[in-house]
């Protein structure tokens, strides 16, 4: 099946806005789904979002984002269920891996129950949770602040749709009666954030990881719902903070798009430039946490020294260090510095000389060979189906860089290699993101002689309105694609806005990634995974 | 006999700190009832040496923490000051720090992480989200102020602040330890159930008003 035969099909309707997403009856949503997945030219294997949905009269729902790992060419289907008081979809677990953890979030916030998805939990909220907070009709004085300690279930409820139109539940166990389990987080060094797992151990093996997230939810998707467009641009630095620059571009090139803004050149280049500055500053830290959180100190120092360069440059151009705010709709906040675009070239030539030494120092040191190569496998089937994005896709062979394959900005203009791996370890994953420190610098090179003259912001109307429909825009940030789903209903706020975590994927595949490996190998896998959690919790 | 007049920071000027008169009313407590020379000096060395040996067990959540990061890499190395020891268990630590926003599932976590600090603990709370929720105060999941929830002895303001504030805010912290009784004041603490646990009575009373 393909895209044109889903709206050719009874009842399909294409929907208003740049995602062309397709509405189609809840009752064909399975049947359509197999035929995309199991296409026999173009098969969408990439599960890219499942964006749950409330639309009100309309009913709950959700529309799921679709993309062809070979083709690029994409398919987003929307399906609604009128019955707020049991909204029944089916699971798309068996076609996607992705599905088991993206309709764990859209149960959580809209109270959508997939039947046939075997582990039915809550993801990000406190278990004993009431309501779901992301319905328009969620009180929200509901859920006070309880100090109380939370219990987590040992078991899972799989739903099933019986004949007769009851609903009949089948309790799975979280972990077997024989399993020993260990506690990691949310309050460890080596988990990057407040992230929490629950390890299966037999011996020292690794037997089950089971992540439980949601320490650091701050409900960003719902809060945007009651701000105007220029107001949401403020939380999306905070989501991914080490891609704050790229997160923001996202946002603003989606409202622009949609608001038909033309961004002049000069805010273009800027902002390229200031994507790849992130980037590289991005996988220093990722060197320096992957390093320390393998015992060795010194590279820790190496990598900060040269990210410090970066913030300099940031600081002078943008006035902050971490969270810029940078990006504002129509262009950037503020004109370059002056001497900008000789600390670029400086920082650019000096990054080519001293990532000598980080390799020297850490690439063939036999500790981060024997821990590194041949551990945590994730192959390319498996990194597709879980929609692992970014440079751990890219070492398991996906060519998945947004950048080539849906150029935005200049990207389609300048030179720059995919850098793909195809080994899949932990190594690969280090190593695709030390090339791509070179890659980045090499962008750079190209854009930072160039930057045209002109204006740096084009100006907007004082209130910007969205036309109806559902828009997108999608980046490569520093840890994968990361794209803004709004949908508007010509107000001057959101009707929704949802950010695709390019970190979830990542943490759900540590179940996959980590099995059969030591529990000394799980910190440095998770530390190559390199996930931010604030990002993936929203 | 005034011993203790100032809350000293070496090579730091007494003037360029804000809330002098803060220090100096704690100053004021301290000498009202008259101090003995011998245990006043003996306390004296101890607040030097604890203010100079502050033990953090930090509670990165989010953004601030990859600011504290920074802290401790070379540029700002924080080993100047004394308080570079990062501690990852709660029970080695004299210091939380909160870096980053407090949820609703964190914050009886962090609760417990404070209770399990042995005295004399102090808490400080970095940046706008552990002040007052910070941008996402509308939030339905986010503590709105963690001094809602255990006490709270400075706060840096900033999201994230910058390395510079980070120093002055612990800089503040150890001048508040340099003035506090250490003998007969807060080594005794422990045994009276501690700052937590009055302070939870307190609050748990101001909820109650609240829900009222």
């Amino acid at each position: 099946m393909k895209r044109d035969d889903v709206i050719r099909m009874a009842g399909a309707e294409v929907c208003a806005g740049n995602a062309q997403v397709i509405s189609i009856p809840a009752g064909e949503l399975r049947r359509t789904a197999e035929g995309l997945r199991h296409d026999r030219d173009v098969p969408m294997d990439y599960l890219r979002d499942i964006v749950g949905m409330d639309w009100g009269e309309e009913g709950l729902g959700a529309v799921y984002f679709m993309e062809s790992s070979a083709t690029g060419g994409r398919v987003a289907l929307k399906v609604a269920v009128t019955d707020r008081e049991r909204p029944l979809l089916p699971t798309m677990s068996d076609l996607w891996k992705t599905a088991l953890v993206k309709e764990r979030e859209v149960f959580d916030f809209f109270g959508i129950r997939f039947t046939g998805h075997p582990d039915m939990r809550r993801l990000f909220l406190r278990e004993d949770w009431k309501g779901w907070p992301l319905r328009k009709d969620y009180d929200m004085d509901s859920n006070p602040l309880r100090l109380d300690n939370e219990t987590n279930a040992d078991t899972t409820t799989e739903y099933r749709l019986l004949p007769d139109g009851t609903l009949a539940g089948t309790a799975h166990p979280v972990f077997g009666e024989n399993d020993f389990v260990i506690n990691i987080g949310p309050q460890h060094p080596s988990t990057h954030g407040a992230l929490r797992m629950r390890v299966a151990l037999d011996g020292e093996t690794v037997t089950k990881v089971d992540p439980i997230l949601g320490y650091i939810h701050r409900g960003i998707e719902k809060m945007n719902e009651s701000l105007t467009y220029p107001q949401t641009l403020g939380m999306t630095d905070r989501l991914d903070y080490l891609s704050a620059h790229q997160s923001r571009h996202a946002l603003c090139m989606c409202i622009e798009r949609a608001a038909g803004i033309e961004v002049p050149e000069r805010a273009v280049y800027i902002r390229a430039v200031m994507d790849e500055l992130q980037r590289i500053d991005s996988h220093l830290i990722f060197y320096s946490c992957l390093v320390l959180d393998m015992g060795a100190m010194t590279p820790f120092f190496y990598g900060f020294r040269e990210r410090e360069m970066i913030l300099d440059i940031f600081e002078e151009t943008t006035g902050g260090r971490l969270i810029q705010h940078y990006n504002v709709i129509g262009g950037v906040q503020a004109d370059i510095r002056p001497d900008f675009c000789r600390k670029v070239r400086e920082f650019t030539a000096h990054m080519r000389r001293v990532i000598r030494d980080y390799h020297d120092i850490f690439t063939g040191n036999v500790i981060a060979d024997t821990r590194l190569k041949g551990v945590g496998l994730l192959s390319l089937e498996d990194a597709v189906s879980l929609g692992c994005t970014g440079a751990t896709g890219r070492a398991s062979g996906w060519a998945n860089d947004v950048r080539k394959r849906h150029p935005y900005s200049v990207y389609d203009r300048v030179d720059f290699k995919q850098v793909t791996r195809g080994e899949g370890d932990s190594f690969a994953r280090y190593l695709v993101r030390m090339d791509e420190i070179l890659e980045s610098c090499h962008i750079i090179d190209q854009l930072i002689d160039n930057i045209p003259g002109g204006d740096f912001r084009a100006k907007t109307k004082p209130v910007i309105k969205l036309p109806e429909g559902i828009h997108t825009a999608e980046v490569e940030t520093s840890r994968g694609e990361f794209a803004v789903i709004i949908e508007s209903r010509g107000d001057k706020v959101p009707y929704r806005m949802h950010f695709r975590s390019t970190g979830l994927p990542l943490v759900h595949a540590m179940d996959t990634v980590c099995r059969g490996w030591k529990i000394a190998d799980l910190i440095a896998i998770g530390a190559s995974l390199d996930f931010v959690i604030p990002d993936i919790d929203r | 006999m005034d011993i203790r007049r100032r809350a000293k920071i070496r090579s730091m000027e007494y003037g360029d700190f804000k809330n002098n008169d803060y220090l100096e009313e704690m100053v004021r407590r301290l000498n009202a009832d008259g101090a003995g020379v011998v245990l006043t000096s003996l306390d004296r060395l101890i607040d030097w040496g604890r203010s100079n040996s502050v033990w953090s067990l930090a509670l990165g959540t989010s953004c601030c923490a990859i600011e504290f990061m920074a802290l401790g890499a070379g540029r700002y190395d924080m080993a100047r000051f004394g308080f570079e020891v990062t501690r990852n268990s709660p029970r080695q630590a004299d210091l939380l720090l909160v870096l980053g926003t407090i949820t609703y599932r964190m914050a009886p976590l962090m609760k417990r992480l404070y209770d399990q600090m042995a005295e004399p603990k102090y808490v400080v709370a970095v940046g706008g989200c552990t002040i007052s929720g910070g941008p996402f105060v509308k939030s339905y999941n986010v503590v709105k102020g963690i001094d809602r929830i255990i006490p709270v002895d400075v706060y840096i303001p900033g999201c994230p602040p910058r390395p510079e504030a980070f120093y002055y805010g612990l800089m503040q912290l150890q001048r508040k330890i340099k003035v506090e009784r250490f003998l007969g004041g807060i080594n005794r603490r422990q045994a009276e159930g501690g700052a937590g646990h009055e302070y939870e009575a307190e609050t748990g009373k101001e909820a109650a008003d609240e829900a009222r």
